[in-house]
């Protein structure tokens, strides 16, 4: 019952992130909507780890979460300079 | 099992919502973020579906490699999408519809899902399971499996994966070292 109660709330939020970042005026609400999203395809799959009964599942939520934070990264790095290949160094350019 | 059709539903009508919404945005960036974001969908369905490597390939692939791809394309090229000539929509509907029809004709008579007696569990599954501890000497089945029944398969996998990094290499090296060029003159 806890478990259905969690998943209809994660659900609900992922769909509430789908429509932040349809409507999302700005770059960032829409950055911020797939960086939310990926936190909760982490949760979903804890979740599911809970469901199935299966522990192994949680390592696989944990590489999730480093993946969606390493695409995040570069998605800001390339608003911040414009490129990926950028150094960071000579911002001032 | 209900809470699993629920999830089920939720993603696929989540699939469906960004699907159609990619097709219609013009914004290349939107566009991106949302193929990010149908990404980890999928992955997820994969993992409601037990093939938690599929689900794991989609995420690191799909959501992360691509995006990333994908932007350093879009650095290069523009953001907005050329407005496409409307014409001739009609053929391309007829194709996709027909395809489509073909495939659910074709899934008809497949065996139920997760049935103890289909073929894939009466087939080979019992001889992998009693034999190949005697005949492989590897404790793990799905190890046996790919690394020995199917090893021509494996072979094969591992040449395209090569073929494919020795593309991206060349195509990469070979602009660098032009841009290189470039800067010491």
């Amino acid at each position: 019952m806890i478990l259905a109660a969690a998943a209809i709330a994660i659900l609900v939020t992922m769909l509430l992130a789908i429509v932040r970042a349809l409507l999302g005026p700005s770059i960032f609400d829409r950055m911020l909507a797939v960086n939310m999203f990926g936190t909760k395809t982490v949760m979903l799959i804890s979740l599911i780890a809970a469901l199935a009964g299966r522990a192994d599942y949680l390592d696989i939520a944990l590489v999730y979460a480093m993946i969606n934070f390493i695409a995040m990264i570069a998605v800001m790095k390339y608003f911040e300079y414009g490129t990926l290949g950028h150094d960071g160094e000579t911002t001032e350019e | 099992m209900i809470l699993e059709q629920l999830i089920d539903i939720f993603l696929l009508v989540f699939l469906a919502i960004i699907s159609i919404a990619v097709l219609r945005i013009r914004d290349l960036f939107t566009a991106v973020m949302l193929f990010g974001i149908y990404s980890l969908t999928s992955a997820s369905l994969f993992m409601v579906l037990d093939a938690a490597d599929v689900g794991f390939t989609e995420a690191a692939v799909g959501a992360g490699i691509s995006t990333i791809l994908m932007l350093a394309t879009i650095s290069m090229t523009g953001r907005e999408e050329k407005p496409l000539k409307k014409k001739g929509a009609m053929l391309p509907l007829a194709i996709v519809v027909i395809t489509g029809a073909t495939l659910v004709y074709g899934i008809m008579d497949l065996p139920p899902f997760g049935e103890p007696d289909n073929p894939v569990h009466t087939h080979v599954a019992p001889r992998y399971i009693e034999q190949s501890p005697q005949e492989i000497d590897v404790p793990n089945f799905v190890t046996a499996v790919l690394a020995s029944y199917r090893g021509y398969d494996t072979l094969g996998e591992v040449v395209v994966i090569f073929t494919a990094g020795v593309g991206v290499m060349l195509l990469i090296g070979r602009r660098r070292k032009r841009k290189e060029g470039i800067s010491n003159e």
